[in-house]
């Protein structure tokens, strides 16, 4: 078995971009779902739709790199308005069933036939990023230590993706600080308790919903430019519910634990996948327990188990606060 | 100084009512809320439906009536917790009907819960600065900038301390609400709630499932309420605490107000005995509610007695 593959993937997983775009997309479902209990289960529509409002600014419309960047931004924030003015007002299971029925509604139109001119069908869309990669700061060659090596290119959509993640870090941090997470984190407990106090916690809920939906966007972003291309299956509710699965890993209602609970997810899933493939591959384990196929369906088996032990044994996640699930239990 | 003050407000608020009709509705000299013909029916059953009422500035006013009464539905609608189907109500002589129910409180009509509504999984102190009104930091753009908020959240974490130190919670200040008595969530969130500087208090049974020990100092802090100048707006069930704290009683039963009158008499009005005797909840506490109270007794003489032995 080459070890050493092994490990070079799985450290250049726990930066990758994969891991960035996974974390952007948590940040963003934490301040929703984390702090102000908001069941958003479509988060991937909100990547998607900044994904998508980039790549067929530039490659359908042939208008300007910086314009698709300003449209991506305004489709999330109407999404976000057009989820949540019918939805917030009403009970929170409500927002969960819109949401993940609009994110599939969004990912059918933008594979659908009929709008294959503008979103190009199953296949999707490239050739938008060439703007992006114009301003790469990095001279052609190969970076990194060793072994573990990244092209120009990644490590320029590397730079500007975990640029953003620490800005959104900054700025989930502050707002948790202040008064304003205060409110948020009341609303999650109790709405009506937070009403009585004066707070009008619908303009609140939409504020996170928008904010979360902005940071998600991001990641869309990034997700576009570091493929160079936009297919409408990346953005299904696999997707969302990976998302979660990070915000849960790491501990809702905590700064960076989307950050380390994504890096943890990309890492697990990639050592365990590239394990088990090298381990068929080499006959270490035989064909007739595993071919090199199955072992990927199994890798997310094993990740599963691995998540289950993690909530028996460690529910408030592993960052949370133990204190906070023990009031659950009250 | 203080028992003097305590009297002169106790008198002014109980000359006010002397000699007043106990008809329902009956109008008052200086009144803070007036309601009008607010109906609200859930399907075939109609749970409020108050012809007139009028709540006296300055006083503290009981509402009671046998369960279900529709006392807590009635509080729903006047603080834009649920929307009536019908009726009117001014606030200070503004019309609060459809009003929503953050504008309610920004009004200074602020209400409990008879289910407490403390916010467990944040500090006590955390709940007190939540009540806060016009705080610059709950604005999305300010709460970036620390600097904008810290002086008014330093003001308004002194005037919470002050509140905590009344209501004894302060030693609790940094513990999560969760980990509070039941008795003591009910304290918090009456301090909450003064934190939002209510010109009419509206709590809704204040002292249910409260220890007896608790209740003197709740009793205390309500008559308190009335002493800075608030007025006192609350259901009870329990007729001794009715007597010892309100200057006026309004008797609901089946939705409407049926009765009024001062606490010493209202008791003994025929309309309210045939109230109390019709509804098959009669009793102040219900049975099971009694049953406990007397297993809770028992299990506390019984640890006293391992105790000494
Ligand atoms: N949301 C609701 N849906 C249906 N019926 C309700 C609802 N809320 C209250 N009721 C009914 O309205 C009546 C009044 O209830 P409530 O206001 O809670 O009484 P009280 O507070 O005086 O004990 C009761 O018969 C109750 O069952
Ligand atoms: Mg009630």
């Amino acid at each position: 078995m080459d070890w050493n593959s092994i490990f070079v993937t799985t450290v250049k997983a726990s930066i990758g971009l994969e891991t960035v775009v996974y974390a952007l997309a948590a940040i963003g479902l934490n301040v929703q779902f984390g702090y102000a209990g908001l069941l958003n289960f479509g988060q991937a529509a909100f990547l998607g739709v900044a994904a998508y409002g980039l790549a067929v600014t530039v490659a359908t419309f042939q208008l300007p790199f910086w314009l698709g960047i300003v449209i991506g931004l305004a489709a999330t924030v109407v999404l976000a308005f057009l989820l949540g003015i019918p939805t917030l007002r009403l009970r929170a299971d409500y927002l969960a069933i819109v949401t993940i029925a609009a994110a599939e509604i969004v990912r059918l139109i933008f594979r659908a036939v009929k709008f294959k001119d503008v979103f190009g069908g199953s296949d999707g869309l490239q050739s938008f990023s060439g703007d992006f990669y114009a301003m790469n700061p990095y001279a052609p060659g190969s970076y990194g230590i060793g072994s573990i090596t990244f092209t120009e290119r990644t490590m320029w959509v590397l730079t500007v993706g975990w640029i953003l993640v620490a800005l959104s870090c900054a700025l989930v941090y502050l707002l948790m600080k202040s008064p304003w997470g205060r409110v948020l984190k009341a609303i999650r407990e109790d709405e009506d308790a937070v009403r009585s106090l004066g707070k009008n916690v619908f303009s609140y809920k939409m504020q996170a919903l928008v904010l979360g939906g902005i940071i998600g966007c991001l990641g869309g972003f990034v997700f576009a430019l570091g493929q160079a291309s936009v297919q409408p299956d990346l953005y299904g509710t696999e997707f969302t519910f990976y998302a979660y699965t990070i915000v849960i890993l790491g501990g809702a209602a905590r700064v960076f634990s989307p950050v380390v609970g994504a890096a943890i997810f990309w890492v697990l899933l990639v050592f365990i996948g590239n394990t088990l493939a090298e381990a068929v591959g080499s006959g270490v384990i035989p064909s007739s327990i595993m071919t090199v196929s199955q072992a990927g369906s199994v890798r997310f088996m094993l990740v599963g188990l691995g998540l289950m032990l993690l909530l028996i044994f460690r529910p408030q996640g592993i960052f949370g606060d133990k204190r906070e699930i023990a009031l659950d239990a009250r | 100084m203080h028992a003097d003050t305590t009297t002169a407000k106790k008198e002014a608020a109980l000359a006010v009512f002397a000699g007043l009709e106990t008809e329902p509705g009956v109008p008052k000299p200086d009144p803070i809320l007036v309601i009008d013909k607010v109906v609200r029916r859930f399907g075939g059953l109609t749970a409020v439906d108050v012809d007139h009422v009028e709540i006296q500035r300055g006083s503290i006013t009981a509402l009671i009536g046998p369960n279900g009464a529709g006392k807590t539905t009635f509080f729903n609608q006047l603080t834009g917790f649920d929307t009536a189907d019908a009726g009117s109500w001014t606030f200070n002589g503004k019309p609060m009907n459809g009003v929503p129910a953050h504008r309610v409180a920004r009004q200074g009509m602020v209400r409990t819960f008879q289910l407490t509504k403390a916010l467990s999984k944040l500090t006590v102190m955390e709940n007190m600065r939540l009540g806060a009104q016009n705080q610059r930091g709950e604005n999305f753009f300010r709460a970036l900038i620390p600097g904008s908020w810290r002086g008014q959240e330093d003001e308004i974490t002194e005037r919470a301390e002050e509140l905590l130190e009344r209501f004894k919670l302060a030693a609790k200040r940094d513990d999560f609400a969760g980990s509070l008595s039941g008795g003591q969530r009910k304290l918090l969130e009456m301090a909450r709630a003064l934190m939002v500087g209510p010109e009419l208090v509206m709590l809704d049974e204040p002292m249910a499932g409260v220890n007896p020990a608790l209740t003197q100092s709740l009793l205390g802090h309500v008559k308190n309420l009335r002493e800075e100048g608030m007025t006192v707006l609350f259901v009870e069930h329990d007729m001794d605490m009715v007597r010892d704290i309100s200057d006026w009683v309004i008797v609901m039963a089946q939705g409407a107000v049926i009765a009024e009158g001062p606490p010493d008499t209202i008791m003994s009005d025929q309309r309210v005995i045939d109230a109390y005797l019709g509804a098959h909840h009669d009793a102040p506490m219900s049975v099971e509610e009694a049953e406990e109270q007397l297993h809770e007794a028992e299990a506390e003489l019984e640890a006293e007695i391992e105790e000494k032995a």
